[in-house]
């Protein structure tokens, strides 16, 4: 199938990849700051800083995980046979 | 009923009754075909002609089946749509019970969307839960049965929390009982008491524990079901009666996020598409708080943009348990090339559910953002911002991720059965992942149907894809960074379903160790006190029915006896000496008259 071939293609260019995402990634980040500057449509002042929401989704993630993970293994998470007793 | 209108339910609740007696594969798939198709062109039907209809005069009541408003029609058009989809899937499945169960669960949906007044609202809402109890029953495990009954505990609670509403409602304004907008701004105790009947069906925290645990366990077909009807039923009653209502946006807004701090520490996929229910409620749930007409408009997009692409991500995982018996990321990995045309519908939901732009979701989810941002609740346009960063983090990334990439956790016999399912829900997938793909395009075709006409929103701004596209992208780069973090764990998370859950070992302990030696104690100081009087006065008595009773009959019965015997002697059986004898006691009997 075209698309495992495709996808087995871009695996084994990974660097390539890699390197394709980070230029998309400055990209978005650059022409949204521009966007956000000019636009009439931002709901607060710290909207218009630059690079604001690529640094929002960025910390969003990083805190999504940090702080669930922090309160999983604060003796949230445990054995998958905890109710069975 | 009043004039001639046929209830789009009355098609389901009959096709679902005469299924059982469809044996043959040759009439019973186009007969499962035929019946959600015909409902869906019936409530087409139906919507066309907005109005009051089905109102049956019953004792003193006057029960409205049929109200069809701008409201219930965008609803109903999906409900519908969804049910042709879900059977399309299920279409493979032998089991008639199944689909029955399946189709009355939508026609419970559908009543309640239809309704017109709480006692109808009720009828349905109880049918809804009563029959999407056996999609979890049906799976058959070990575990299914334990929870089916707490789905249907909680449910029930649910139902009687509402039912004590609407009556305590009815006492108080003298008899109304309609199924409308609650004084929202003046809130007593029987506005709460339906709230809160209506936020457990919505799975809103603390009332939010039957999901995961219900969803996760459902069959394959059965989730696909589940995951459209009672969360946005419930939504659907909300924003008919609890627009505006404050306290919805925080627990909206927690909802929100609640879901998605679960969906990181969930190692079973199906569940962690459960959690991002959850979330994504929370999104409807705050419009609904927020109440205003593009918040509104906005719940009733993104529960109609949810219910597909919801029902899409539980096809594709569902087709993954169904090949390869296994829905945890710790049993699953590297399948892409064994199931990629399930891999290429799962990531149209993920893209849908995250907001990408062209997808669903950023058609609908980003109208409640903007009515809040438009409100100037901040803190909750943010919040909800950042939660949607959290819905790509997992459904858009580690989904699709821990199945189809990532580490090859498949055993053997999981990587021999893993191919793409069959044809039917291959079709269903593509179904759906079209419908995903024409909202996100095509506007009108779900903005049309939106209530309030006159709000009108662009999401297609250059601002709104700026901002969308940034979040999305530094989302996926914080994924793949802290992407060790994320590598999936075999364990359980602990929720608040561990009080009642607890709370039953509770009860269970209590009634053995408690409840048993109380038993045990009064049995003995029964045996001492209570058997040996008791045994005393029996064996009293039995004396005096011997002696006393028996003795007494005994000897009437001897003296009839012994008078029968002196009798019998008397009887020669001579008809001389019997007229003998008659005319002698006749003589006596006469000389004593006389001479008395």
């Amino acid at each position: 199938m075209i698309l495992v071939h495709l996808i087995d293609y871009l695996r084994d260019r990974l660097k390539y990849v890699i390197r394709a995402c980070y230029v998309v990634l400055a990209g978005v980040a650059v022409w949204g700051s521009l966007v956000a500057y000019e636009s009439h449509h931002a709901h607060t002042a710290m909207e218009k800083w630059p690079f604001f929401w690529s640094i929002f989704g960025f910390l969003a993630c990083a805190i999504i995980i940090v702080v669930s993970k922090w309160y999983g293994h604060s003796g949230v998470m445990t054995r998958e046979d905890y109710y069975d007793e | 009923m009043s004039d001639i209108w046929l209830h789009p339910s009355v098609i389901l609740i009959v096709g679902a009754l005469l299924l059982p007696f469809m044996q043959n594969p040759l009439v019973r798939r186009p007969f499962l075909l035929a019946i959600p198709l015909l409902t869906f062109l019936q409530v087409l039907i139906v919507n066309g002609a907005p109005g009051t209809y089905g109102v049956v005069n019953w004792l003193d009541w006057f029960l409205t089946f049929g109200r069809v408003d701008s409201l219930s029609i965008i609803f109903s058009f999906i409900m519908s749509l969804m049910c042709c989809v879900g059977t399309l899937y299920g279409l493979h499945v032998k089991n008639p019970y199944e689909h029955m169960a399946a189709w009355l669960y939508v026609a419970g949906s559908l009543g309640a969307i239809y309704c017109g007044d709480y006692l109808v609202l009720f009828l349905f809402w109880e049918m809804m839960a009563f029959s999407s109890v056996f999609l979890i029953w049906f799976r058959k495990r070990e575990q299914s049965q334990k929870i089916g009954y707490r789905y249907l505990l909680v449910h029930t609670v649910g139902g009687l929390f509402l039912l004590a509403g609407f009556v305590l409602r009815y006492q108080v304004t003298g008899g109304d009982y309609s199924f409308g907008q609650l004084d929202v701004d003046n809130p007593t105790l029987y506005t709460y008491l339906i709230g809160i009947g209506l936020i457990l069906n919505a799975a809103v925290p603390p009332f939010h524990s039957w999901l995961p645990d219900a969803y996760g366990e459902a069959t394959v077909t059965g989730s696909v079901f589940m995951c459209a009807f009672t969360t946005k039923t419930a939504i659907y009653a909300m924003a008919r009666s609890l627009a505006g209502f404050d306290i919805l946006i925080p627990m909206g807004v927690i909802m929100a996020l609640y879901g998605v701090v679960y969906a990181v520490l969930e190692n079973d996929a199906r569940r962690l598409l459960a959690w991002h229910i959850i979330s994504q409620v929370g999104y409807m749930v705050t419009g609904v708080g927020i109440g205003t007409a593009l918040a509104i408009n906005g719940t009733c997009a993104h529960a109609f943009a949810h219910i597909l692409y919801k029902g899409l991500l539980f096809m594709g995982t569902g087709s993954v348990l169904y090949m390869t018996g296994k829905s945890k990321f710790t049993e699953l990995g590297g399948l892409y090339k064994k199931m990629p045309w399930t891999f290429v519908f799962t990531m149209i939901g993920g893209l849908s559910i995250s907001a990408w732009p062209l997808f669903s979701g950023f058609v609908s989810k980003s109208m409640i953002v903007a009515a809040a941002f438009n409100e100037h609740i901040m803190w909750a346009g943010f919040l909800l911002t950042l939660a949607s960063a959290g819905t790509f983090l997992h459904t858009g990334l580690k989904v699709p991720y821990f199945i189809w990439f990532g580490k090859n956790n498949c055993s053997a016999e999981t990587w021999e059965k893993a191919q793409d399912p069959p044809m039917n829900m291959m079709f269903a997938m593509g179904i759906a992942s079209f419908l995903c793909l024409l909202i996100g395009v095509y506007l009108p075709f779900m903005y049309d149907m939106l209530p309030y006409q006159w709000a009108e929103y662009q999401p297609y701004t250059a601002y709104h894809l700026a901002e969308t596209l940034q979040i999305l992208c530094f989302t996926a780069l914080g994924f793949f960074l802290l992407l060790s973090k994320l590598t999936p764990e075999a364990k359980i998370s602990i929720d608040l379903d561990w009080f009642y859950r607890q709370g039953g070992s509770l009860f269970l302990w209590l009634d053995r160790v408690v409840f048993q030696t109380v038993d045990n104690w009064v049995g003995r100081i029964w045996d001492k006190a209570g058997i040996l009087p008791l045994m005393s006065i029996s064996t009293f008595w039995s004396w005096f029915d011997w002696h006393a009773i028996d003795g007494v009959v005994d000897g009437v019965a001897r003296g009839v006896r012994g008078l029968g015997g002196q009798v019998r002697r008397l009887q020669s059986g001579q008809l001389q000496y019997n007229i003998y004898f008659a005319a002698t006691v006749m003589t006596v009997a006469i000389i004593a008259y006389v001479f008395a």
